[in-house]
């Protein structure tokens, strides 16, 4: 169960980038996150994991307050905690193994992770991740030799190797073409649907919405504009998140 | 206001007056630079001008074996009464006429040789009585082996008797060998590529740990409460110092004791034996949840055991690495330069270890400082935190101040407890106490910043002293040589890299490092993963631009006795031997123009 109440972020500037926002999330449950670009989709899954640091309000996730977790508490409920990103954020220089174990590093003793050392069952798992998403075969390459779609398929890996109870998707789907868009969505569906885990996905499009989202939240402008099912996004609800002028495609 | 300014008139006023101002500045800059086209003009100097043009078109590289050719005639100064007597001449060979034949003391006179080996050349001589030379000047016979000079007599007592005007023709013989200069030159090049290589090599492993600490995308994430950061100010010379203590006790114990060969072997090897399975079995895999107390309290006990153990086989491994190399120096003859390697490695070993355990301890009681203060002003209520702070606060900000007052008496020796311990010790705690009563105490302080502008503060000074001017402070520490350019050298670029390095990791891209923090990877961690790799190309790209830096500068260092080719360079130019200098600076030109190549070539494969 996660609860966010009353969270607000202003950025320095006074950037109002969340206003006042609360919802909450089953277990289990995926969560699409739609809005405009700018409307504070990003900042308000970083701030769920904080990277990005709240101004105000709670996120209490399995009764505790990770706005209130000290530095320690919070890189245990970090590794809980995977993401995925627009821009899948590989490390392109790096093999596609060693980005996909870097999502152990929460886990593993520090100093042995320095010198690139990882436990042999985190290796087997490494192995097990890439194999679900259909790249094992890549495996030793670097991960700027992939392409986007094998690229965030790694992410996806990388975040499961955290062996998460919660998945931050900040629009994963957003620089792949419709084809690719879909086989990623399905790997999030798979992970939410057979291993349980809660997924928050912030989306640009409404039919990927409508496809695969159990509930969908909107914002405009850092406000809660809507909670609820995504059948009951109509037309002037649509109006409503998107502004007047916007047109549905799609 | 404006707009009279922006009046037509004005404008000219203003432009007529900018040009007044830019004519003025290069009229003063002529005037001290003594800018004079007299000079440039001078007769005499465009002689001297030619004359060193020419040498230093003529780099002495090359020698031959020489024949020589002495051709005398005798020749009476002044001339004797009743005239020269007719000179007898053998036309057979090669011979010289004098013309006049006898002349007075500063007397011009025209030499003329004939029958030389065609195009040879060497100096004309006045041999006096008293077997003093004296040059006239220099001839070069053409295609027939002729010549012909005027020479202007020099002013000598009168003497009755004939002396000598010698020609001396000399001929390049054989195949050309280098000259003692060239051999001079490329032991001297060699040197200086290796103490920029070594500068290089030192100034970037330093470089390296501090770029991080200046790169402000990483450093202004480091923030903590200021519970935290004065337990970690107070845990640093703690630390430190007993870490120095440790090392230095187990040093002078390792002396008495690491004389013995085999004694030292085994030790080595059994230790670092002991060391590894010790780690192995003390660091958790993985970390686990929770620790509580008395696990925490053993692992800690266990930490200082293999601190300690640790310190002991680095000097085992010192002292192995002296054994070692003054054994081998000796038995491998030509690479015995191995063995003082071997030698010096272990010697410098020897004297960092204090160093290494001095701050790995510092680096320890800082960051267990650290964690209690953190732990204590989460857990901790309000006020308790509070009061705690004006007590740590008041202490690590007058530890700081009495450091700095340490710093400043040993420059300055001002002797006086009062004013270089007390009164800062005392301004520093009032300042940390006041800072607690301003701040909240559980609000993070940007103390990675205050780091990042500490440090680039630090590196930006450093870099603004060329290694010219360094250099004289290191000849006085370790002597004149190429021993005190490359120290000269690595502390510049440890300046030099450490701003450079730290601007790459600047320019990261933050995706990764958000990636892998989203992890729950710590600090040091994501460092490891997300820049590291990231940075490793522009590293190595700036290492290779340094090194070809390093090499231009080292071939100037030497002006100010930092060793390599620049010592022998101004040794020629002082002593106005042009050709040997214009070897040195072709030797220049050629280093560095082939390290500009090999650099740029290795930096296009990385990047």
């Amino acid at each position: 169960m996660l609860e966010v109440k009353n969270l607000t972020k202003i950025y320095p500037g006074d950037v109002l980038a969340l206003d006042d926002v609360s919802f909450s999330v089953e277990p289990g449950e995926f969560l699409a996150v739609i809005g405009l670009s700018g409307s504070g989709k990003s900042t308000l899954l970083r701030c769920i994991n904080r990277l990005v640091e709240p101004t105000d309000g709670e996120i209490t996730w399995n009764g505790v307050d990770i706005t209130q977790a000290s530095q320690d508490e919070l890189l245990r409920i970090r590794r809980k905690i995977g993401m995925v990103f627009q821009h899948f954020n590989l490390v392109t220089r790096s093999k596609v193994i060693t980005n996909v174990l870097s999502g152990r590093l929460g886990y593993v003793n520090a100093m042995l992770s320095l010198i690139n050392r990882f436990p042999k069952k985190d290796m087997q798992m490494a192995i097990a991740q890439l194999e679900r998403v259909g790249i094992t075969d890549q495996a030793q390459k670097r991960a700027d030799e992939l392409s986007g779609g094998q690229q965030q398929r790694v992410g996806i890996a990388r975040a499961m190797m955290q062996e998460p109870e919660m998945i931050l998707a900040d629009e994963p789907v957003a620089s792949l073409d419709p084809v690719l868009a879909h086989s990623i969505m399905q790997h999030l569906e798979d992970i939410n649907r057979n291993d349980g885990v809660m997924v928050l996905c912030s989306l640009h499009f409404i039919d990927l919405v409508h496809r695969y989202a159990d509930r969908a939240i909107a914002l405009n402008d850092g406000k809660l504009m809507f909670d609820g099912p995504p059948q009951a996004i109509d037309d002037a609800r649509f109006k409503e998140i998107y502004g007047k002028e916007a047109e549905r495609v799609g | 206001m404006r707009e009279f300014l922006k009046h037509p008139a004005m404008r000219w006023i203003m432009i007529v007056g900018a040009i007044v101002l830019v004519v003025v500045v290069y009229a003063f800059g002529f005037s001290v630079t003594d800018v004079s086209f007299e000079t440039v003009r001078d007769e005499q100097r465009l002689t001297q001008l030619t004359r060193i043009l020419r040498a230093l078109a003529h780099p002495d590289i090359f020698e031959y074996d020489k024949v020589e050719q002495n051709i005398d005639v005798a020749f009476h100064l002044p001339c004797p009464e009743g005239g020269a007597a007719a000179v007898s001449v053998d036309a057979r060979g090669a011979y010289i006429i004098v013309s006049p034949a006898c002349a007075g003391p500063e007397d011009i006179v025209t030499i003329e040789g004939f029958g030389f080996t065609p195009e040879t050349g060497g100096p004309v001589n006045f041999l006096t009585q008293s077997g003093a030379t004296l040059q006239l000047g220099n001839f070069t016979s053409d295609e027939q082996g002729s010549f012909s000079i005027t020479a202007k007599l020099p002013n000598r007592q009168p003497i009755e008797e004939a002396q000598t005007i010698r020609a001396t023709g000399r001929q390049n013989v054989g195949a050309p060998r280098f000259s003692p200069t060239a051999k001079l030159v490329f032991e001297k090049i060699v040197e200086t590529v290796f103490l920029a290589l070594l500068a290089t090599t030192f100034g970037a492993v330093l470089a390296v740990p501090l770029s991080f600490l200046a790169a402000q995308n990483i450093m202004s994430e480091i923030k903590s409460p200021l519970t935290s950061i004065s337990l970690t100010l107070l845990g640093w010379p703690l630390g430190i110092f007993l870490g120095a203590t440790v090392a230095a006790q187990i040093g002078s114990f390792a002396e008495s004791i690491f004389s013995d060969t085999a004694f030292v072997i085994n030790g080595v090897a059994l230790w670092s034996l002991a060391i590894g399975l010790a780690t192995v079995t003390t660091i958790p895999r993985e970390t686990e949840q929770v620790s509580g107390v008395s696990s925490r309290l053993v692992r800690g006990v266990g930490t200082v055991l293999i601190g300690i153990v640790g310190i002991v086989v680095l000097y085992l491994v010192a002292y192995g690495m002296l054994l070692l190399g003054d054994a081998i120096a000796d038995p491998l003859g030509p690479l015995g330069f191995l063995g003082n390697f071997v030698y010096q490695l272990g010697d410098s070993l020897r004297m960092l270890t204090p160093v290494f355990a001095a701050l790995i301890a510092g680096g320890a009681l800082g960051s267990f400082g650290g964690r209690l203060g953190q732990r204590a002003s989460d857990q901790l209520e309000y006020r308790t935190v509070k009061l705690i702070n004006l007590v740590v606060a008041a202490l690590a900000g007058a530890a700081l101040f009495a450091l700095v007052g340490a710093v400043v008496d040993w420059f300055y020796q001002i002797l006086d407890i009062m004013r270089t311990f007390v009164i800062p010790a005392a301004l520093g705690a009032i300042g940390g106490a006041l800072l607690t009563l301003r701040v909240d105490p559980r609000q993070p302080l940007p103390i990675g910043y205050w780091i990042y502008f500490v440090i680039r503060t630090i590196l930006n000074g450093i870099r603004s002293v060329e290694p010219l001017i360094m250099v004289i402070v290191f000849v006085v520490w370790v002597g004149i040589g190429p021993f005190a350019g490359a120290l000269a050298l690595a502390l510049h670029t440890v300046a030099a890299l450490g701003k450079l390095f730290s601007e790459q990791v600047e320019s990261i891209s933050p995706g990764p490092l958000e990636a892998v923090q989203a992890t729950g990877a710590n600090q040091v961690q994501t460092i490891r993963y997300a820049v590291i790799p990231q940075v490793v190309p522009p590293y190595i790209s700036f290492l290779m631009y340094r090194w070809d830096i390093n090499v231009r500068m080292s071939t100037i260092i030497g002006f100010a006795g930092g060793g390599g080719i620049g010592f022998l360079l101004q040794q020629n130019i002082r002593l106005l031997d042009y050709r040997a200098a214009a070897a040195a600076m072709l030797a220049i030109a050629i280093v560095v123009a082939s390290m500009d190549y090999i650099s740029s070539a290795i930096r296009q494969r990385f990047v």
